[in-house]
């Protein structure tokens, strides 16, 4: 592993806001694994409403990208296309081409459940299964038709141990889920998710809801998760994206002054520390920077 | 500016003139007084029917045939109608639960706001208007004249009344389930299928439980629907819901009140008050449902 | 990279093998399961108009449209007039929404406006327990107990009335305990449950905002009521009503054993009657040929009336709710 980098602006005065980078540092430029989503040219819409614009970028494999941006940019509805999650919206509709290790997503013949198998999601409030939580972790597995009494057991430890819930829930299997705290609910359904052996797991804002200390949990978790999926994730806390992405994705709404047509646009997308310390575009530095957003 | 004698007009915090008042009391009280005109009849019913019929109920009463009318009341019983009414009510609750359940997860997982769904749903719970006598003559004519009487028969018929209320609540109940849950179960994976039954349905069980319970509780009171399905003239029991006739309590009831007879009479009070008895037995239990079981509710 | 397993159709992680795959046929058969059962109430409301209709098609042919009209109902010469059963039907039922509608809203006003949530809950359980009554229990004890009971005020007030000009030909002899009124009476109590129920979900949906601006005006309760909570809640209180009368038309048993079994029309409301659904409870067993027909001619007009009533009822309830979420 190479020795991480201390990268400096030069040419752009350092940020006055506290952009300190953390323990972590994400690697500087080392060697970009798989492209495991090939985004090009991608517009989303629902109905008449155009959401996003014309967005093309790669993500590359056991990295963690972060998508920012201000309310309307369209970052959550990009997140929602690689699992087609927006299939469920009504008028929802997709142009452009989306892969996913070479194949494209949205084909005819591609069944969305098989996606979502292989593309697991964690959402923004968390949302345990009115069940018990080994039966909130077991569901995944089940579905897919494993029914050994002895792997269902192996698997919800596992995952439980994986999402750093096993020590605080182990004795205590069958309470419902929804008994747990804001933050162990979460990492309840990062366990979830991760029960069912996804390749990528799609994050929405998965700490907006909890107190800080449970957010610096999930974020370590999202860390150690790391080394075997790979995870995007979106989050308005621009701290967050520094200290735990490798990639950061700068969202914008594009407004035409005269028609009142807004959009969401990708306005950046670069290595962390290249968006925060030495931003190319003139928004994407005025949003880091605090100015707007 | 301050007045030495009397008060500043804007001061005056007294009440409104007395006439407003007194309206308002008369409101207050004429409500109170339209609950209290509720509760008396309720009151005297049930005052009669537990007077009258406690003297009779035993297990005798509950279980030994049906005697001729004119004999008294502490001959016989009303065995064959209690069970008649035990088991035809069974029946139609597991041919019309199940149903509505599925009409009502269509309605509200599938349909959403199309035509057909929304045009369903009206016509369901224009359906709950309709007489029950109606539904009584509509079975026996699509079935009875084919198949002739028989406890299903009867079952059918009160299937039918209950349809339209099952769908109802069971919607009702489907509608709180917050959509969170049913996204939780998408990303993971599962079809729309398992979502509903595995996920949505455990959900909103409690207060499924509850309404069906509600409708059984209605159906089991119910005679005009029997009155040609199962023609009742049995004194005896039939243990055979499929073929032959049958008989319930409220059948029982309805011939014996018009019987001049007083055992007759004594035993429709005692058939009274046992159906009274099972209707609020199903009452409390889906209000108890409810309580412990519905996770969401209004 | 793992072999995909064949009982699974998602391949492990990593792979984009068994990506694509049809929708399950679980999946699918469950969905046309789910529509079979929503379009059996459609089916059933249909073959309800057909068979009935089918079975007094002889009525019809024979009587006609007079039939509906006809006051003649006389069995042994083959005369099937409506009229008598419409009649009664309309004013036992009208007897009862007169009476019930106000003791409902009093009783719907009580819960919403008046009384503390606490006190709500046992109210409402009263409430129920009226519903879960059945109709014969009413019946048996409106004929063994109530008619009797009532037949002593009813004659005080018809002798009373005798000879009155209005009064006295509503209220007036010939008296019996079973009549239009007693029925009239017992059919009120058994809707005002739904009437009560219906009206509180409507008036419910009252804004709090707006309730509260009447107070903040210095308004009593009862003109807020009058002047907020009424206005805003007419119209389903409307569909309510309507739906209370469909209920009443409808009920069966219950008249049958308490209107007095006699199919006259009479303006003495005091005075025995008949209804549609009365008379098929009580003849049909015995009945044959033509007279069936008849019966089930009446059935079908029954049928009809409530079926009209049901959805002008659910329409105004629903408009009226619509109009009130907009605003």
């Amino acid at each position: 592993m190479e020795q991480p980098e201390q990268t400096v602006a030069t040419n752009l005065p350092r940020p006055a806001s506290a952009f300190q980078p953390s323990a972590f540092q994400p690697q500087a430029d080392g060697p970009q694994g798989e492209t495991i989503f090939d985004v090009r040219n991608v517009s989303i819409s629902y109905g008449a409403f155009k959401a996003v614009t014309d967005v093309s970028l790669a993500i590359h494999e056991r990295e963690i990208t972060a998508f920012i941006g201000s309310s309307g940019s369209g970052k959550t509805t990009v997140l929602r296309a690689f699992n087609r999650m927006n299939d469920l919206i009504p008028g929802a509709r997709l142009e452009g081409e989306m892969q996913y290790r070479g194949q494209s997503l949205y084909s005819g013949d591609v069944s969305p459940i098989a996606v979502r198998r292989r593309i697991g999601m964690v959402f923004q409030k968390p949302n345990p299964f009115p069940k018990s939580i080994y039966d909130n972790v077991a569901y995944g597995p089940r579905i897919n038709g494993e029914r050994n009494k002895g792997k269902l057991n192996e698997i919800v430890e596992r995952s439980l141990r994986r999402a750093a819930l096993w020590d605080e829930v182990k004795n205590r299997l069958s309470t419902s889920g929804l008994s747990l705290s804001g933050g162990q609910a979460q990492r309840l359904c990062i366990a979830r998710t991760i029960a069912v052996e996804p390749d990528v797991v799609l994050m929405d804002e998965p700490a907006s809801a909890l107190d800080p200390i449970a957010t610096g949990a999930i974020e370590d978790l999202m860390r150690e998760l790391k080394s075997q999926y790979t995870i995007i994730i979106v989050t308005h806390n621009m701290q967050q994206a520094t200290r735990v992405s490798d990639r950061t994705a700068f969202f914008s709404v594009l407004t035409d002054p005269d028609s009142d047509f807004r959009t969401g646009v990708l306005v950046e997308y670069g290595r962390t520390e290249q968006i925060f310390q030495d931003p190319h575009d003139p928004r994407t530095q005025a949003y880091v920077t605090g100015r707007i957003g | 500016m301050t007045v030495l004698t009397g008060q500043h007009p804007k001061a005056d915090l007294r009440e409104p003139r007395s006439w407003r008042r007194a309206k308002n009391r008369i409101a207050t009280v004429l409500m109170v007084l339209s609950f209290v005109l509720v509760i008396i009849p309720l009151g005297f019913v049930l005052f009669t029917v537990i007077a009258k019929g406690a003297s009779i109920i035993s297990w005798q009463f509950l279980t030994s045939s049906i005697p001729p009318s004119v004999l008294p009341a502490n001959v016989g019983g009303l065995g064959p109608a209690v069970l008649g009414t035990l088991l035809i009510t069974a029946l139609a609750t597991v041919i019309a639960v199940p149903l509505g359940i599925l009409a009502a997860i269509y309605l509200n997982e599938y349909g959403g706001k199309g035509f057909l769904a929304r045009f369903i749903g009206f016509m369901s719970d224009v359906m709950t208007g309709v007489p029950s006598i109606i539904m009584g003559l509509f079975i026996f004519t699509i079935w009875v004249l084919h198949f002739g009487y028989s406890g299903l028969a009867g079952a059918l018929a009160l299937g039918c009344l209950m349809l339209p209320v099952v769908i109802r609540s069971t919607y009702e109940m489907l509608r709180l389930v917050p959509d969170s849950l049913r996204e939780g179960a998408y990303a993971l994976g599962a079809t729309k299928a398992r979502v509903t039954v595995t996920v949505v349905l455990p959900a909103a069980l409690g207060g499924i439980v509850s309404g069906a319970l509600l409708a059984v509780a209605r159906a089991a009171g119910e005679t005009a629907p029997l009155l040609f399905t199962i023609l009742g003239g049995t004194s005896t029991v039939n243990l055979n819901v499929f073929s032959g006739p049958n008989t319930a309590l409220p059948l029982q009831i309805f011939s014996n009140a018009s019987q001049p007879y007083v055992g007759a009479q004594a035993r429709g009070w005692g058939a009274a008050l046992a159906l009274i008895a099972i209707a609020f037995i199903l009452l409390i239990a889906a209000r108890l449902v409810t309580a412990r079981f519905s996770r969401y509710s209004r | 990279m793992n072999a995909a397993t064949s009982v699974d159709p998602a391949a492990p992680a990593g792979s984009t093998a068994g990506l694509s795959k049809k929708r399950p046929l679980g999946d699918r058969t469950f969905q046309i399961v789910t529509l079979v059962a929503g379009l059996l109430v459609l089916v059933i409301l249909v073959l309800i108009a057909f068979s009935t209709s089918q079975q007094a098609s002889s009525w019809f042919t024979t009587e006609g449209i007079g039939g509906i009209f006809s006051k003649t109902w006389d069995t042994n010469k083959n005369q099937f007039g409506a009229l008598a059963f419409i009649y009664g039907t309309a004013i036992s039922s009208l007897i009862a929404v007169v009476l019930a509608v106000p003791v409902s809203l009093g009783i719907a006003l009580l819960l919403t406006q008046v009384v503390p949530y606490r006190w709500a809950r046992p109210i409402v359980y009263v409430i129920d327990l009226l519903a879960v009554v059945p109709s014969v229990v009413w019946g048996l004890w409106g004929v063994l107990v109530f008619a009797p009971w009532l037949l002593h005020i009813y004659t005080s007030v018809g002798s009373t009335l005798t000879g009155v000009p209005v009064l006295g030909s509503l209220f007036g002899p010939p008296v019996s305990g079973l009549s239009f009124f007693t029925a009239g009476i017992i059919l009120a109590f058994m809707i005002t449950p739904i009437v009560t129920s219906l009206s509180r979900e409507v008036i419910a949906t009252v804004p709090a905002i707006d309730r509260e601006g009447a107070y903040a005006l210095g308004a009593t309760r009862l003109e807020m009521i009058r002047g907020v909570v009424l206005p805003h809640s007419q119209g389903g209180i409307v569909g309510a009503v309507l739906l209370g009368l469909g209920r009443a038309m409808g009920e069966t048993i219950a008249v049958a054993l308490v209107i007095g079994s006699s199919a006259t029309i009479t303006s003495h409301l005091l005075a025995p009657g008949y209804t549609m659904p009365a008379v098929i409870a009580n003849e049909f067993g015995e009945s044959t040929g033509e007279f069936k027909a008849a019966l089930f001619g009446l059935a079908v007009l029954l049928f009809v009336f409530t079926i009209i009533i049901n959805v002008v009822a659910r329409a105004v309830v629903a408009r009226s709710a619509r109009r009130g979420r907009g605003a």
